[in-house]
């Protein structure tokens, strides 16, 4: 008998099919993985199983028998649990008071923190439930929310893309937790994009496409290929590059340290780093590590930095809005495509108006023509999927989204461009395309700085690595002296620091001597 | 069982229906107000909807009542439009009128037609005077212009009092708390003799177009726009925030100014302590009802005014307090904000809902 059978789950938004015939079936005890691009209806089927959203057609047994759920809440009752990509915590309170405020009902607070301790134990997850959770990273956050699920002794638990978070460290512990809860008899459905964890974690695979099923496969006996042919139809083409030695420094930031503007920022340390032209730098790191803080100051949200403190060309940063900086070259794609680089509710053509000036007239009059073409343009010339430049930012998927904000900034070619999460929630084939453009941008001569949490990305594409940790940045390696693990370890803030300067200093020296830097094959 | 869904898009049906659903609601409810008070609802309706549109005299009437809502209500826009809550229109009025006045009053029978033009400068200074105020607080202090805005409507009103009642006291007005009648020169001029409308109504609709096209034309709206929308995004943009707070206060505050230096010196004709007449406060629901739109003050702001004099004629013809107008202004916003829930949801009737609740528990 199956844990979970579903039947031709189809549901229809208007202009879109979400789900077209969904058949899934899950044993007690499976890891299945639901692989598939973004907007490929991944999230729909997971919120008809947990009830949030009714399906229009077809059939969901539970055990055997036939029900239809009207609510998370009935979910949760029959043993349905979900971990959400996006937490739900209150910081400032603690992690067994969130906890607790989840529970329907019963038991006390201290009740809770104990049983979230014994089960803590039980699978490899250990919290301190008595820390507030603004003091947590983002994996231990993950934690939280998973042992809120777990709590309620679920009999299905499905994550939605859990890695997204994690330093490549913490994952393996992650796995571990599923394996063991599984051989426990719960079914996992496991939701994501990411085609060597699936193949790493999973026994079975339903991949779907445009809200069909294209196939329900066994991972293990699947090359990537083989995954990313039934998930978006064709093999992305392979990145390619052109050598090239790197030419003069770009940016410059010297020995910089600020307080945080909001309340649970991260306060950098010292952080010095360079960028030349025709080079791609990447900062690793886990989220949260100060990531956001820096490339505030460096793009001019934050322009807090002290005299000489940043330098772009030789120009002394401090004090220069960001429209000043744009004018010297500088392009900024933020993680936040939506409510910072773009505003939700206006048209593309409109938003487009946020980093571009061409279609200001003087005296500060919009010819709305020269908007809507360079807009037009724009969308056919990075393949952004969308109505037109009517269609308000907030209806693209975020993969479409991200290829709109950065083909605005780059179709104004900044001499450098800094990007943050570049595919972040953004499907394979975009993800591909992206790349090849970033690269294509450091072909050009442009410098590129790439902050990114994910490793694999970043040594795809980099010339050179630094990693974040804590607030403060890592020497500068070379692409081809780093290792996955030697990262890995960086990553908790171990690199060497009495050698940092030095190391910096022989780096730069080097690099400018045009003999490291050369691209990693 | 009924339930609501998030649309896909949010509906322009619903955008544009839910005000006249709203407007319904309104008449709908106050119909069963009159019928509960004991009077004919049809007959107390038509005062308020027909009776202002019935003449040539109620059209000037209407257009001498609309003319200080639509200029506060445009305002009031671009402020709320730019996330900027400006409540405090009253005072900005109020000092409005005291600007004008204190030119009006210096003025002669011989002085030039010019005069006019000082009283509504004077009027508009006075407005942003006290709107300044309000962003200097918000700016420096980081006072909440909410709070900063309407406390300043009382200080304005003693402003008022205490010039009415000393220093601007008409010396030959047997001690009554107003000052002097101002000389026919510094007077808003009629539109049409006989007819108590005056300029102060076509004035009022330039602005309307003004405000549009700055809104949609120019890069300027499109930064308060953004700034009002995504302050995350306007960060990013490098839109300055302090920049779209001071815009946002001295516009509201000179359409304010502006329409108390035509109010005082057009159907007033004098300053007295009865100047405050509440438009201030009604000309925020006349921002909202209009949808924060050019077009749609407009139409809420004649719209207001029908309310306002339909309160006044059910006081005289079927003796009701005028209280009725604030309780059909009331119920026009608070319909209209639940009717609003529509634009991004709808109704969805779910037979098999209450058979899987029960299920599950």
């Amino acid at each position: 008998m199956f844990r979970l059978e579903l039947q031709g789950i189809t549901k229809r938004y208007p202009g879109v099919t979400a789900n077209d015939g969904v058949n899934l079936q899950l044993r007690p005890g499976e890891i299945r993985a639901v692989l598939g691009e973004n907007g490929a209806g991944k999230s729909t089927l997971m919120k008809v199983i947990y009830g949030a959203v009714q399906p229009d057609a077809g059939e969901l047994r539970w055990n055997g028998t036939a029900l239809e759920l009207g609510s998370p809440r009935a979910a949760r009752a029959l043993g349905i649990a979900m971990v959400f990509q996006h937490f739900a915590l209150f910081e400032s309170l603690s992690v067994a008071q969130n906890v607790w405020l989840g529970l329907e009902r019963g038991p006390t607070l201290a009740e809770t923190s104990q049983r979230m301790t014994a089960l803590g134990a039980e699978y490899g997850l250990p919290l301190e439930p008595a820390r507030p959770v603004h003091t947590l990273s983002v994996g231990e956050r993950q934690r939280v929310e998973i042992l809120r699920a777990l709590l309620a002794t679920p009999q299905l638990l499905i994550l939605d893309e859990p890695t997204s978070v994690l330093a490549p460290s913490a994952i393996p512990a992650l796995f571990e937790t599923l394996r063991r809860l599984a051989r426990g008899g719960c079914a996992i459905l496991y939701v994501s994009h990411k085609l060597d964890e699936v193949r790493a974690l999973c026994e079975s695979c339903t991949v779907l496409r445009a809200g069909r099923v294209t196939g329900s496969v066994d991972p293990r006996q699947e090359s990537n290929a083989s995954l990313s042919r039934l998930m978006i139809g064709v093999e992305p083409a392979p990145l390619s590059r052109r050598e090239q030695p790197p030419g003069e420094v770009c940016l410059e930031v010297e020995a910089l340290s600020r307080t945080p503007l909001e309340p649970f920022g991260v306060a950098l340390r010292d952080v010095s780093l360079r960028v030349q032209r025709g080079e791609l730098l990447g900062i690793a790191g886990v989220s949260g590590n100060g990531q956001r803080e820096l490339l505030a100051l460096l793009s001019g949200e934050d322009a807090r930095s002290g005299p000489g403190q940043v330098r772009l060309f030789g120009h002394d940063l401090a004090g220069a809005s960001p429209a000043r900086r744009r004018e010297l070259g500088l392009g900024f794609a933020p993680e936040e495509r939506l409510g910072r680089a773009t505003v939700p509710s206006l048209s593309l053509a409109q938003n487009t108006l946020l980093t571009r000036r061409e279609p200001i007239r003087r005296g500060g009059w919009l010819d709305l023509g020269a908007l809507r073409q360079l807009c037009a343009r724009l969308l056919s010339t990075y393949a952004v999927r969308a109505q037109g430049p009517d269609a308000p930012a907030r209806s693209l998927s975020g993969g479409n989204l991200q290829k709109f904000v950065l083909g605005r900034e780059l179709d104004a070619t900044p001499q450098l461009l800094i990007v943050s999460q570049p595919t972040w929630g953004v499907d394979v084939g975009a993800s591909a395309q992206i790349r090849r453009q970033l690269l294509a941008l450091r072909d050009a001569g442009s410098a590129v700085l790439v902050a990114s949490e994910d490793l694999d990305e970043l040594f795809e594409i980099s010339d050179a690595l630094v990693v974040m940790a804590g607030g403060r940045v890592s020497p500068r390696l070379p692409l081809r002296e780093a290792s996955v693990d030697q990262i890995g370890e960086w990553l908790s803030g171990l690199w060497p620091r009495a050698a940092a300067s030095a190391a910096a200093a022989a780096g730069t020296a080097a690099a400018a001597a045009g003999t490291t830097g050369a691209p990693h094959a | 069982m009924l339930r609501l869904e998030l649309r896909a898009a949010p509906s322009r049906l619903a955008l544009y229906g839910s005000p006249l659903l709203a407007l319904a609601l309104t008449a709908l409810s106050c119909g069963c107000l009159f019928a509960l008070l004991g009077k004919d609802p049809l007959q107390g309706l038509a005062l308020f909807f027909i009776q202002p549109l019935s003449s040539g005299r109620a059209l000037a009437e209407l257009s001498v009542k609309a003319t200080p809502l639509l200029l506060m209500g445009l305002g009031l826009c671009v402020s709320y439009r730019a996330n900027v809550w400006n409540v405090g229109a009253e005072g900005q009025f109020i000092l409005g009128a005291i600007g004008g006045a204190g030119v009006a009053l210096e003025a002669t029978p011989h002085s030039g037609s010019y005069l006019v033009a000082l009283v509504l400068l004077g009027g508009t200074l006075g407005g942003v005077l006290w709107a300044a105020l309000v962003a200097l607080a918000r700016d420096r202090w980081n006072a909440s212009e909410i709070l900063v805005s309407l406390m300043l409507v009382y200080v304005a009103e003693q402003l008022l009092s205490y010039l009415v009642q000393g220093p601007w006291r008409d010396p030959a007005g047997y001690n009554f708390p107003q000052s002097a009648t101002f000389a026919a020169t510094a007077r808003i001029p009629r539109l049409l003799s006989g007819s108590r409308a005056n300029i102060g109504a076509p004035f009022a609709l330039c602005a309307a177009f003004v405000c549009w096209l700055v809104s949609r034309r120019t890069h300027a709206g499109f930064r308060l726009l953004v700034g009002g929308l995504a302050p995350a995004a306007a960060r990013y943009a490098g839109f300055s925030s302090r920049a779209a707070l001071w815009t946002a206060c001295l516009v509201s505050g000179a359409f304010s100014g502006l329409a108390g230096a035509l109010e005082v010196a057009g159907p007033l004709g004098q300053l007295t302590p009865y100047v405050p007449a509440g438009y201030g406060f009604t000309a925020i629901v006349v921002a909202f009802v209009g949808r924060l739109e050019p077009v749609g003050v407009i139409l809420s702001s004649v719209l207001l005014s029908m309310f306002h004099i339909g309160g006044e004629l059910a006081q005289s013809r079927l003796g009701l307090p005028k209280a009725l107008t604030s309780i059909f202004q009331g119920l026009l916003l608070f319909v209209l904000l639940a009717c609003d829930t529509l634009i991004e949801r709808r109704l969805r009737w779910l037979p098999g809902l209450g058979r899987a609740s029960r299920a599950s528990t």
